[in-house]
């Protein structure tokens, strides 16, 4: 099944799942209230996100210049830089370091780029132990499911649906108590991380002035993954490059607001490099894989370039009215949501993903959220042109021809109006068949019918009656 | 002034009251409404669905038939906003860029005319009932249209204006994707009308019929007793 056909099936299944939107939805209007409380924190929103968009400009602009900075600084103290173009390149690196190493268990903190690339798979397929430290992945990870939504993993289960799973896969007994769900992954991770001997996190910031990543969390699991474990690997885009480490008084709070309507978020830590002599703690080797894997295709687009501005806060995903009706897991990429319809395209492959920027109303309330101004939802209209201009459906390409060759001639269309009711008379005996061309609308919608004049006729006869003077 | 009216196709064809409304409030004011001969489509279907040749054909035809026009009054935020933002775009690059330009900058919305180049609020309007008002998303984020409607509603007589949780959520339109993505469309369109039948109002009023469409499309066939109106139907009603 095509990606596209699988999307309407698991878009029309996800809209009848009435109890499920609901919840999201019910979820959703909770992060708006805090999130907005969380904003008015900042002197003024709007000027926040015009400079937000401004820094995020110039790293994404001079990439060339600030990962260079930032791989010489980070090397200066003792980290390992390797520029992954791809996947492949990525995994292979980690897998070369996991057999060099003899690591046998991994841990991880919560990283999209990971799921990018596949790396749990392809991990476990060599006989690696890797668990998920982040309370929501490691849920999904129990549940053999890929995140629903970028940054709120598992946003759309209820309290008793993860009882279940931890009591089918840590054979925990039943609670709705959140504490205690907690708690019973508490016990079991906190074994995890003292006996992984390689931690894999992400990173929500490069900064180049100083070489050092920075991550953004709540539960405390990424310091822990990243500081007990003899090796840190960070996997990290390389659109994720700040030009200043003072570029972080905004970013972090920004982050914290738009990403889970906090002021800020419990934990925001640097890191930068490997456990330095003298010093007591932090893992004898640090390394960071800078990942490509076609972010500079959407480099190369003057058009969506900004695109690279995401701070992946999943603020779009929140607001967006697609998302909240069929889900993150409709979609069938990494990155759910509006700038998921935006970026997949790029990254893997535009025929087979433009459908994700068609299933769109082009409503806008992504852009209009977005704190880092990327022009999502025009982004959406330019992938569509741009899969038409590569490859049209002929069909569709037939129709519109027809359309315009209609619209250039007022007498055509007058015709095409005319002959309206007509069209209306000879669907009567295929009304509600799959024959009926109305039938997308009128099986959940009632179309209007039609005035007994137009506009244009009440307008001629009004000329008529009253000549202007 | 003369003002000239952009009649949206699927406003002359399925919506007409709002186009006569529309007529009524601008001469009711004391303007001259004319109505340009060979109005068709403004390109819209094809633009938005990636057929760019095909809109620009369309809207070559629709820039000759405004040339002349002093300003531009649209009866759809949507076709509006197709004038407004996207013609300039569609034209970038091309001979007529200038031309897109300049019938972008005279045209208005019907809302954003009233208010902002008239300075008109009142338009002398009396309407019994309660009346919730819908933001079609071109208007509202496109166009930047939230309080114009709203303050022109305020002053009808005896309307009752109520606003709704999710006014601001797209209804689900989208042209050609309420029929491409029908269960998607639908899904929105559910939550919209459940947020206007929570006011408890007769009426929901928007400054686009295709939003209308779909809204009352649902309503109906749910046999919700909420009407749909445009703006311009109510501006007109004493």
């Amino acid at each position: 099944m095509s990606a596209s056909t699988l999307f309407q099936h698991d878009a029309k299944a996800a809209a009848a799942n009435l109890p499920r939107r609901s919840f999201v939805r019910t979820a959703l209007a909770g992060y708006m209230v805090k999130r907005k409380a969380a904003q008015d924190y900042f002197q003024d929103w709007q000027s926040a996100r015009q400079a937000a968009s401004e820094i995020k400009y110039e790293g994404v602009n001079h990439l060339d210049r600030y990962l260079e900075e930032f791989t010489r600084n980070a090397e200066a103290r003792g980290t390992k830089v390797f520029w992954a173009s791809n996947s492949e390149q990525a995994r292979a690196y980690i897998l070369e370091l996991c057999r060099q190493k003899g690591v046998q268990s991994i841990v991880k903190s919560k990283t999209m780029t990971s799921e990018e690339i596949h790396l749990n798979e392809a991990l476990e397929k060599e006989g690696y132990r890797v668990v998920e430290s982040d309370l929501g992945e490691f849920i999904m990870q129990l549940r053999h499911e890929t995140p629903y939504h970028f940054v709120l993993p598992c946003m759309h289960l209820q309290r008793d649906e993860i009882s279940a799973t931890f009591e089918k896969t840590l054979k925990s007994a039943p609670t709705r108590d959140p504490e205690e769900l907690t708690a019973i992954a508490r016990r079991f991770m906190r074994q995890e991380f003292c006996r992984a001997d390689l931690g894999i996190s992400g990173a929500n910031f490069l900064v180049a002035e100083t070489g050092m990543i920075s991550i953004t969390e709540n539960e405390g699991n990424a310091r822990l993954t990243t500081a007990l474990p003899k090796i840190h690997v960070a996997l990290v885009g390389i659109e994720k490059v700040l030009p200043k480490l003072e570029d972080l008084a905004l970013f972090l709070p920004m982050l914290s607001a738009t990403g889970t309507a906090q002021t800020l978020t419990g934990y925001n830590s640097l890191y930068g490099g490997p456990g330095q002599l003298g010093e007591t703690d932090g893992p004898e080797e640090f390394h960071v894989i800078l990942l490509d894997n076609h972010r500079t295709r959407l480099l190369a687009d003057p058009e969506q370039r900004d695109a690279l501005h995401c701070i992946r806060c999943g603020a779009c995903l929140n607001v967006c009215p697609i998302f909240k009706n069929v889900g993150g897991h409709t979609y069938g990429t990494t990155y759910q949501g509006p700038i998921g319809s935006v970026i997949t395209p790029h990254l893997r492959g535009l025929q087979d993903w433009k459908h994700l920027s068609g299933a769109s109303s082009l409503c806008g309330a992504c852009t209009e959220t977005c704190p880092v101004k990327i022009d999502l939802h025009h982004h959406l209209l330019q992938n569509r042109r741009n899969a038409v201009a590569a490859r049209p459906v002929w069909w569709e390409k037939l129709l519109f021809r027809g359309f315009s060759f209609v619209m250039r001639s007022p007498a055509l269309y007058r015709l095409a109006g005319r002959l309206a009711p007509l069209g209306f008379a000879l669907r009567r005996p295929v009304r509600n068949t799959p024959l009926d061309p109305l039938r997308p609308w009128t099986a959940t919608r009632e179309f209007p019918a039609p005035p007994p004049r137009t506009f244009q006729e009440i307008w001629k006869e009004r000329a008529r009656t009253q000549p202007t003077p | 002034m003369k003002v000239s009216l952009f009649i949206p196709c699927f406003v002359d064809q399925l919506f007409p009251q709002a186009a006569v409304s529309m007529v009524e409030v601008l001469e009711r004011l004391g303007h001259q409404v004319d109505y340009p001969q060979g109005q068709t489509c403004c390109g819209q279907p094809p633009f938005n669905s990636g057929y760019w040749d095909e809109a620009r054909a369309v809207a070559e035809r629709t820039l000759r038939v405004f040339r002349d026009a002093e300003v531009v009054v649209g009866g759809s935020g949507s076709c509006a906003t197709m004038f407004k933002v996207f013609y300039p775009e569609l034209f970038h690059h091309t001979p007529l860029e200038a031309e897109a330009k300049a019938l972008a900058a005279k045209t208005y919305e019907f809302s954003e005319f009233l208010v902002h180049k008239l300075g008109v609020t009142d338009v002398g309007a009396r309407f019994e009932g309660k009346v919730t008002f819908h933001d079609g998303c071109h208007g509202l984020r496109e166009l930047k249209l939230k309080q114009e409607p709203r303050q022109l509603l305020r002053n009808v007589r005896g309307l009752e204006l109520i606003e709704m949780g999710e006014a601001e959520t797209c209804c689900g339109f989208g042209g050609a994707f309420a029929v491409k993505f029908p269960a998607i469309s639908t899904a929105m369109d559910e939550v919209k009308c459940n947020s206007i039948a929570e006011t408890g109002a007769d009426y929901v009023v928007s400054n686009d019929s295709s939003c209308l469409m779909q809204i009352t499309g649902y309503l109906q066939r749910h046999q919700r007793p909420v009407k749909g109106l445009h703006l311009a139907e109510i501006l007109a009603s004493r």
